[in-house]
């Protein structure tokens, strides 16, 4: 239970650990473009569409992706075939022309004037926002691509005017006039259609209407939402099922329009820096999306952060988080761009850092770090005064000309949580068997953690364990467990005492003021202990975050002498099954045999098998003894073949008969048998009929 | 009374002999090969005796082969033996078509060695095939 409670507590020291590293961003970094190549696989040479073309070409382009899939001729082939096509609507078009513009296939002028005729009817007649976007927008694409297209709108005033009175009171804009409800992405394509506009106008737009629109945007920003981290973001009130959009998309969408409308009116729409410098922060804070939208969005919203004339965002991020004081880490600090290109000289000035979330002065006040040229970075050195904790430190960036403090948003001042890990050391520690009731030491010993000896003590349930011990850190200063409070991050002291039978306890280590102690009285543990007597391993956990040297670690063992259980006392608990161990291997299933007959001595086997010879060799002496002769054995040439025949054959089915009790089965024995019966009952009766009627005529002689 | 019974045996053991040494050669020689089978069976009693029957189908093949052979032999030198009158004139009824068909009745009616030889052979060649299938 105890170990769950702390495996528990661990888990979420962990998250707290990870949510706080997300306040640092980092800008875009090679991660991203590995996973853009594995994102934007076409198929078979090809995207299945233009939109997504676009996506990944204009994802490459801004990655600088040279090693991009080949798919030019295909994709060139289907920009064509849109473009030719007088089915086409607005938006395959615009698609196509996107495309286009990265590609540069190659399109010939009179289909650029076709286009753009029709456009210009879709323009003057368009009643909803999404007509008015992508026709401005490809009208746009094609005063890029040709040269000779006169795109120019006559009327762009009036077209300013439907398209802005589709907006809303609070900054945002309605699909179409006959659909009431407003959209905050509705908001980005229209200013992405409204900067068209004015970029395609012939004459200059009133001025008081580019009035009304910053209007409209400052409107919009008073919507953006904020996370705790600096984040800004934009999400929809209305969330409806069918379209609905995420703070991600919507927030490219915003994005991409403010941007261009800023870019068109070459200054005199004003962002708020820290607004952009938040946006540019919730795209980086995504991390690397999963989802080619996601990454698209992500990416090109960046990008028309980096590249636009009003406030280029410049994000602060630290290399690491994690500064050792044994190892003498210089706190690092690197100013990129969102794309994570250099940024324009600047000096990086420390404000203050202070401990975390305790009201003490700063430790470290107002310092300009070190440019480093190689590494791009700058640099300090930490004052020998700071000790290990965690920290906050505030950064400034100041830019050396300060004409460019109006093209960059740098945010102010950025904190920035950082961890100062040292080495503690490990101070008297002893443990002790006091006795109960005088309180009089029985046995001490001294502890010493950076040896392997471990202490054996024996105690009874009338005794008492203390252990005790001090934590410095590398200033020499008491480690206690105050300095470190910080929502869960603390120092963790626990001592677990282990039984034979693997039953464990864990108690904390209390604190009181330069010492931790733990004392033990066994007479009230009896209970919790199961009345288990025996021998207890001892085992010390000292652990923290700022701590290099945490540790666990087996001090000793106690032999424990509890009383007999009583008929009622709790009974141990049942140790947890290792889930694992249903994976492991199987016991090995042994197989029985029978077990072998009891053989005798070979030598008296083979005796017998000499005595089973005796009987042969007498009757062999007695045919000698009898004068057995071959007399009889016939003399002329024919018969005497067959005898010697007969007998062979005899001999013959005598070792076949051997060689089916050695290898033969019973088939081929009978099978051969068969044939060597048939010989030998010829043979047989030729010679027996020719003895039987030798000897006939002998009688009758 | 003692030594006249072993006076009594030693005469009839004489007897005996004298009697037996009448015997044909041939004769004696089935005999000698019936002695021959029977202490090999002997023997491998003995052995199972001392030792213990754990191959049973081995011994059994051992000893019965032994046994069927002398069992052959004696089928064998019934039909040899020439004073076997009643054995013959059984067999004369078998041979009476051949007395009709006009070869001489009294060559005919001794019952030919190789015939009951041969059929010694092919009998042991049997049982042997089964001794070995049973052997293991």
């Amino acid at each position: 239970m105890a170990a769950r409670n702390l495996s528990g507590f661990l888990v979420l020291v962990l998250v707290i650990a990870i949510c706080e590293a997300a306040f640092v961003f980092h800008p875009i970094t090679d991660a991203h473009r590995s996973a853009a190549l594995d994102l934007f696989t076409p198929l078979d040479g090809s995207f299945s569409s233009l939109e997504e073309a676009y996506e990944a070409l204009r994802s490459f382009e801004i990655l600088g992706i040279d090693k991009k899939p080949d798919i030019r001729s295909t994709t060139c082939h289907s920009v064509l075939e849109t473009l030719g096509s007088s089915s086409s609507s607005p938006k395959d078009l615009y698609h196509a022309l996107r495309v286009n513009g990265i590609l540069k296939c190659e399109v010939k002028e009179e289909l650029f004037e076709g286009i753009v005729l029709s456009l210009k009817a879709i323009v003057s007649s368009a009643s909803s926002l999404l007509e008015f976007y992508y026709s401005i927008g490809s009208l746009a694409l094609i005063k890029d691509q040709s040269s000779n297209a006169n795109v120019l709108l006559s009327d762009a005033a009036g077209v300013f005017r439907s398209i802005k009175a589709l907006s809303q009171s609070d900054g945002r804009w309605r699909y179409g006039s006959n659909n009431p409800e407003s959209s905050t992405s509705a908001a980005g394509l229209a200013f992405k259609a409204l900067a068209g506009v004015i970029a395609l106008a012939s004459s200059e737009i009133d001025q008081a209407m580019l009035g009304t629109l910053k209007n409209d945007i400052s409107k919009l920003f008073d919507s953006v939402e904020k996370y705790d981290d600096g984040a800004f973001y934009f999400d929809e009130k209305v969330v409806e099922a069918h379209e609905h959009q995420g703070p991600l998309s919507t927030t490219a969408s915003v994005v991409r329009g403010i941007t261009a409308l800023a870019d068109v009116t070459s200054g005199n729409i004003k962002l708020p820096g820290d607004k952009i410098l938040g946006l540019a922060k919730f795209f980086l804070g995504i991390g690397v999306p999963g989802d080619t939208k996601d990454f698209f969005n992500q990416i090109d919203s960046l990008a028309s952060l980096e590249n636009n004339r009003v406030s280029v965002p410049l994000i602060l991020s630290l290399p690491a988080t994690v500064l050792s004081l044994s190892k003498k880490d210089q706190l690092k600090v690197k100013v990129n761009t969102v794309l994570g290109s250099n940024s324009p000289p600047l000096t990086v000035k420390l404000v203050r850092a202070s401990r975390s979330g305790s009201k003490d002065g700063s430790i470290i006040e107002s310092q300009d770090l070190k440019f480093d040229k190689e590494s791009d970075s700058h640099f300090l050195d930490l004052p020998k005064t700071v000790d290990v904790g965690k920290f906050v430190f505030v950064f400034e960036v100041v830019l050396h000309d300060s004409e460019l403090e109006k093209v960059y948003a740098t945010g102010g001042q950025t904190q920035v949580p950082v961890f100062i890990t040292g080495f503690i050391k490990v101070e008297n520690a002893e443990i002790a068997v006091l006795d109960s009731d005088l309180g009089s030491v029985e046995s001490l010993k001294k502890l010493d953690f950076a040896g392997e000896s471990i202490v054996l003590l024996s105690a009874n349930h009338l005794q008492k364990l203390r252990l005790s011990f001090q934590l410095t850190t590398p200033l020499g200063l008491a480690f206690k467990p105050h300095q470190l409070v910080e929502k869960l991050v603390r120092l963790q002291v626990f001592l677990k005492l282990r039984h034979e039978t693997k039953v464990d306890h864990i108690f904390v280590v209390g604190n009181s003021g330069k010492k931790f102690e733990i004392l033990l009285d066994f007479l009230g543990l009896v209970e919790k202990f199961y009345y288990l007597s025996g021998s207890y391993d001892i085992e010390l956990t000292v652990g923290d975050t700022v701590m290099e040297n945490s540790f666990l670690k087996a001090i000793g063992k106690i032999e424990l002498d509890l009383p007999e259980a009583p008929e009622k006392a709790p009974r141990p608990p049942l140790q947890p099954v290792d889930p694992y161990s249903r994976y492991g291997p199987k016991a090995e299933i042994s197989h029985i045999f029978r077990a072998p007959e009891k053989r005798p001595p070979k030598e008296l086997s083979l005796a017998f098998l000499g005595l089973t010879f005796v009987p042969l060799v007498g009757f062999l002496i007695g045919l000698l003894c009898l004068g057995v002769n071959f007399k009889n054995f016939p003399s002329s040439a024919v018969p005497a073949t067959f005898a010697i025949l007969f007998h062979l054959g005899i001999a013959a089915v005598l070792l076949l008969y051997v060689l089916f009790w050695l290898k033969l089965d019973l088939f081929t024995t009978l099978k051969v048998l068969g044939f060597l019966g048939a010989f030998l009952l010829f043979v047989g009766h030729r010679i027996l009929s020719h003895l039987a009627s030798s000897s006939a005529k002998l009688k009758s002689a | 009374m003692a030594r006249s019974t072993g006076k009594d045996a030693q005469a009839l053991f004489h007897s005996l002999r004298s009697a037996y040494a009448a015997t044909p050669t041939n004769l004696k020689i089935i005999d000698l090969y019936v002695v021959f089978a029977v202490s090999t069976a002997f023997i491998q009693v003995a052995y199972m005796a001392f030792v213990g029957s754990f191959p049973f189908n081995s011994f059994l093949s051992g000893v019965l082969s032994c046994i069927g052979t002398a069992v052959l032999a004696v089928c064998l030198r019934i039909q040899v033996n020439k004073e076997n009158k009643e054995f013959k004139l059984k067999l004369e009824s078998i041979y009476r078509h051949k007395v009709l068909s006009g070869i001489s009745a009294d060559a005919e009616r001794d019952l030919p060695a190789e015939r009951a030889f041969a059929d010694f052979v092919l009998c042991n060649l049997v049982l042997h095939l089964v001794i070995i299938n049973f052997l293991g």
